[in-house]
């Protein structure tokens, strides 16, 4: 198990499905006395997925932000516009989401970051490139979720937008390449990957300090 | 069984039977509703015709067989761009990638509709000679790109809520809608543009869509 690698709390998965992983997990670990505090569960049906969205664009808004506070040496102007914007996306993606879940969003989410090397731009976009790529899966996998077809166009609109923020990062990474226009994400049959929640949470607990529980989603 | 494992013989096993599971499912929500014809679209007249052969649900059917549509056209595109020599070998694995992606699309859904799936509507490119210089000049053909993408993409989101009825083809559906979204930031990237348009990309209505794509139809 985790525990066993005596990985500091943060760090750990933080993440359980309706099969209680956390409580299992709970028992091996410290108790810092603060992540309780901030404990979130997302809730259940649309309300559920709506806050997933929004613990994912959470994450992203504050990593941009943060790139973009302690820029990467040699940052070229292209570079910084591509990011600002998409940083920007990511915060009205956030706040957007924030209020249409109004008083059943979940708290603000205590990030962490500690992973990534922000003075250096192969680490930045790396990063950016896992995080678009997450949520393009994240929304393409809880479509299937979504109750209300309001509720669902809204996903659409944004699901598109990241996938769009994949390729721009994917052409940073490595200009006019394959991989830019999908190739390692898009596969044989020409489709993009669609993940579950449970899928999803593990992979972004790392940077999540915060534990986001999602009792019900799949 | 048979008829079903033949139709769906073409995309892959676990997915052919999520498809075939769910099929009976809405079959059995949508008997009522899939009965009745409802208004085939111009463009897509010759599906009526071969209405509900596959067990699907007739919205679900009108729904791929419009993807299917645009799908021919984004593929014949790029089958024609690829051969012609209008694009700059720099290029080359961008629109390479993204026509052996189209290709895939038309295959997979051609291969979940078996005998309902519309014939490939005529083409032509230079839009009655409004585009006349698509396969020698660059711009053109990249102003062309970027429309079709684009409008897949809007096309794909406009349609999700009525795909809500079977959760395995509207996964599929966005896993290729994010997919169309790649496409066009990199084709956008590659005309000196950012990859979107803004925060949120807009849904386009079925005749809305066609509207756009009908001059390319001969």
């Amino acid at each position: 198990m985790q525990s066993a690698r005596g990985l500091s709390r943060r760090h750990l998965l933080k993440w359980t499905g309706a099969a209680g992983t956390l409580a299992v997990a709970g028992a091996f670990l410290p108790n810092f006395g603060i992540s309780a505090a901030l404990g979130a569960e997302l809730g259940d049906g649309d309300i559920g997925v709506l806050n997933y969205a929004y613990a994912l664009e959470q994450l992203e808004a504050a990593f941009y932000t943060q790139a973009l506070q302690n820029p990467f040496g040699g940052m070229q102007v292209n570079d910084e516009r591509i990011l600002v914007q998409i940083r920007d996306h990511e915060i009205a993606h956030r706040d957007f989401l924030k209020g249409a879940l109004g008083r059943q969003a979940i708290p603000s989410l205590e990030v962490d970051f500690s992973a990534v090397d922000f003075s250096s731009r192969a680490s930045v976009l790396g990063t950016a490139d896992v995080f678009e790529n997450l949520g393009v899966a994240a929304y393409n996998g809880a479509g299937q979720l979504i109750s209300n077809p309001d509720y669902l166009v809204a996903a659409g609109s944004i699901v598109s937008v990241e996938a769009r923020h994949a390729a721009a990062i994917a052409d940073l990474l490595r200009p006019f390449s394959a991989e830019a226009a999908g190739r390692g994400n898009v596969d044989h049959k020409g489709l993009d990957k669609a993940l579950l929640p449970s899928q999803v949470l593990p992979k972004a607990a790392p940077f999540i300090v915060t534990e986001v529980t999602a009792a019900t989603l799949p | 069984m048979t008829q079903e494992h033949s139709i769906l013989s073409t995309i892959e096993p676990e997915l052919a039977d999520t498809i075939v599971a769910n099929r009976r499912d809405i079959f059995t929500r949508y008997a009522k509703a899939a009965g009745v014809l409802t208004s085939a679209p111009l463009v897509l007249a010759l599906a009526s015709n071969q209405a509900f052969g596959q067990g699907l649900p007739q919205q679900i059917t009108d729904v791929l067989n419009f993807a299917l549509t645009l799908e021919y056209l984004e593929a014949a595109f790029y089958d024609q761009g690829n051969k012609s020599g209008v694009i700059p070998s720099e290029y080359r694995s961008v629109f390479r990638t993204i026509g052996g992606h189209e290709t895939a699309h038309v295959k997979l859904l051609k291969g979940v509709l078996g005998s309902a799936a519309v014939a490939a509507p005529g083409v032509d490119f230079t839009a009655g000679g409004k585009y006349a210089d698509v396969w020698e000049n660059f711009d053109t053909f990249l102003t062309l790109s970027q429309t079709f993408e684009d409008l897949g993409v809007a096309a794909y989101k406009g349609q999700a809520g009525n795909l809500m009825g079977s959760k395995e083809v509207l996964t599929v559906a966005l896993q290729i809608h994010s997919v169309e979204a790649r496409h066009a930031s990199e084709v956008r990237r590659i005309g000196l543009k950012f990859g979107w348009s803004g925060a949120f990309d807009k849904p386009m209505s079925k005749s809305a869509v066609l509207a756009a794509a009908t001059p390319f139809l001969a």
